[in-house]
């Protein structure tokens, strides 16, 4: 379908979006937690797919599970190949279960490029992530954009403990400055953090500020850039969602916009937003 | 290739394939060529402003999903100058879906979309998570002839009449529609359901109850809509768990003139073309010339009960 024949009144965040078959190349256990994907789709996927975009999987259907929705999931990686396509998910419902069983050599169709994408601005020196938990997959793809583009990364990575850190996963090779967070010595704790988050902004000029994978870091990143407001600040957010082509109404969270309350859709206006539009009771339903 | 295109009344449709309403917006736009449907279906608006239910807003089950969306809409004025203009510019003929609270309103809805941008009103007389316990217009013949009625007099546009799985006696309401000068039937919505986390205990939907919806209600609204088409003169849409060619294919055999397709596109975006696509392909191997032949073609043997007795008994 040429795309100049539909009138721009929505926000277009794919020229195409799809249900592609794709073959699994790979997948396996990375730790206890979390498992890594890899497919090679039907199309060019990677010249389609940017940071912070997701999919959604047909999860396969066996004896003891039989997932109706599709799961939304964002991109981990692309390529080299123009159909490859990486994934890093943790299992935790009906439908990651199922999606654990899937054998390499294997079909799994997929849908997207879906959503919105992170920002990264041509004069941007330097940036900060925090991540948390499967949140490192969803920002793997900046890292990379960020690197390509000669940004510096400063990255601090929160996790349960030394072993799920998952830190080369995170950087796969990017050179950045580290600083890891555990709960086990409680170095992850909400005043540590924000003690070292004040350091790290103060110590040196960072463009923009990214996170994903916990409400508490994203709230209190929210705090803690009230006091930096020159920079950029974004989160990739999660809702249950159904069509994850922002149809259905589904997965809305509630944002100030500009002074104004409004609902917008995760899969459609999100999943990236500024966080300095998250509401408070996000976590509501 | 064969004759695709159907009559909805007056309606002429280049094929029978539209999206259900509430499971379209002209996102699709980015997965579909919007200028192949039959129709453009829209969501429900209502002339009152509603924020939607609580989420979460859907939840899956086996075979289907629930949802308790709650329509949300910004009202009519909203709806004509901001979400009506996206669907105009296909070529393809626009149905607005209307919702509302009282016969009044719902007259107020019509009047106001009777517009000649629009092709016909869908009245949505059975919305399952509107009202509470799931009450709706189209739960009884008495409420569907006054709310119908209204509508139709407040409008000279085709009207289609949205009914619900959940009536119990649906040949009733679809008379009652047909009686108060609906144009057509859509059979149907949601059947209202339930379902509860046992861990959390807590309700799987921030509504606790909605409307069930995909493969798992196919059989009961191919049923239903066999049941309206035996009812009434007026022409029936099939509507409920229809993914495939042959899904249409079957509701056509049951009475259906059309086709709405809702819950699918949500598995697959491209859903609705690969409809369109899977009749061409029926009609050419089962050597159908036009489509519409096939409406309410189901072979029934009238005197096969007679017969059965006769052999049972002998």
């Amino acid at each position: 379908m040429n795309s100049d024949a539909v009138p721009a009144c929505f926000q277009r965040n794919a020229d195409r979006v799809a249900s592609h078959r794709s073959e699994v190349l790979a997948h396996r256990a990375v730790n206890e937690r979390y498992r890594y994907l890899r497919l090679r789709g039907d199309a060019a996927l990677v010249a389609a797919t940017r940071p912070g975009q997701f999919y959604q999987l047909r999860c396969p259907i066996s004896a003891d599970a039989q997932p109706f929705l599709l799961r939304p999931m964002s991109v981990y990686g692309t390529g080299p190949e123009p159909g490859e396509i990486e994934f890093l998910y943790s299992v935790t419902g009906l439908g990651t279960q199922a999606l654990a069983a899937l054998p390499v050599g294997g079909a799994l169709d997929i849908v997207g490029p879906l959503g919105n994408t992170f920002r990264l601005d041509a004069g941007d020196r330097r940036i900060l992530v925090v991540a948390r938990g499967v949140g490192l997959a969803t920002m793997a793809p900046l890292l990379r954009q960020a690197a390509a583009a000669g940004v510096a990364v400063t990255a601090v990575m929160s996790a349960r403990t030394p072993a799920d850190l998952m830190r080369d996963e995170f950087l796969r090779g990017i050179e950045a400055d580290v600083f890891a967070v555990h709960d086990s010595d409680c170095s992850s704790g909400v005043e540590a953090v924000e003690a070292l988050l004040r350091r790290l902004l103060s110590g040196q000029r960072h463009d923009a500020v990214y996170t994903c994978g916990s409400h508490r870091l994203l709230m209190l990143l929210q705090r803690v850039l009230a006091d930096y407001p020159d920079i950029r600040a974004e989160v990739a957010m999660e809702q249950r969602m159904a069509c994850g082509m922002g149809v259905c109404l589904s997965c809305v969270r509630r944002f100030d916009v500009a002074g104004r309350k409004q609902f917008l859709r995760v899969c459609r206006e999100g999943p990236v937003f500024d966080i300095r539009s998250v509401t408070g009771e996000v976590e509501f339903g | 290739m064969a004759d695709l295109s159907v009559h909805v009344g007056a309606l002429a449709l280049r094929n029978p394939v539209m999206p259900a309403s509430g499971c379209f917006a002209v996102e699709y736009a980015e997965a579909l060529d919007l200028r192949q449907l039959g129709a453009l279906v829209v969501k429900s608006v209502s002339p009152k402003s509603r924020a939607g239910n609580p989420t979460p807003r859907v939840a899956e089950t086996h075979g289907g999903m629930l949802n308790s969306i709650g329509i949300p809409s910004h009202g009519l004025d909203h709806y004509r100058c901001r979400v009506l203009p996206a669907y105009t510019g296909f070529g393809t003929p626009v149905v607005v879906s209307i919702s509302a609270d009282t016969v009044g309103e719902f007259a107020e809805a019509a009047a106001a979309m009777s517009l000649p941008e629009v092709a016909a009103i869908e009245a949505n007389i059975s919305c399952p998570n509107l009202e509470a316990d799931g009450m709706a217009f189209a739960m009884t013949a008495e409420s569907t002839r006054r709310v119908i009625g209204a509508i139709r007099r407040s409008t000279r546009h085709p009207v289609w009449a949205k009914l619900t799985p959940n009536a119990g006696s649906v040949a009733d309401v679809a008379r009652a529609a047909e009686g108060a000068g609906a144009d057509a039937l859509v059979m149907g919505n949601t059947v209202l359901g339930m379902a509860i986390d046992i861990r959390s205990r807590k309700p799987r939907l921030g509504n606790v109850m909605g409307g069930l919806s995909g493969p798992a209600i196919k059989p009961i609204a191919l049923r239903m809509v066999h049941q309206c088409y035996r009812a009434v003169r007026i022409p029936v849409i099939g509507c409920g768990g229809i993914s495939t060619a042959d899904d249409a294919v079957e509701f056509m055999l049951a009475g259906a003139r059309a086709v709405q397709v809702g819950t699918a596109s949500f598995v697959d975006p491209g859903a609705m073309q690969k409809v369109i696509d899977g009749l061409h392909r029926y009609c050419a191997e089962t050597g159908v010339d036009r489509i519409a032949d096939l409406v309410g073609q189901v072979d029934i043997d009238p005197l096969l009960p007679e017969r059965w007795l006769r052999f049972a008994n002998a």
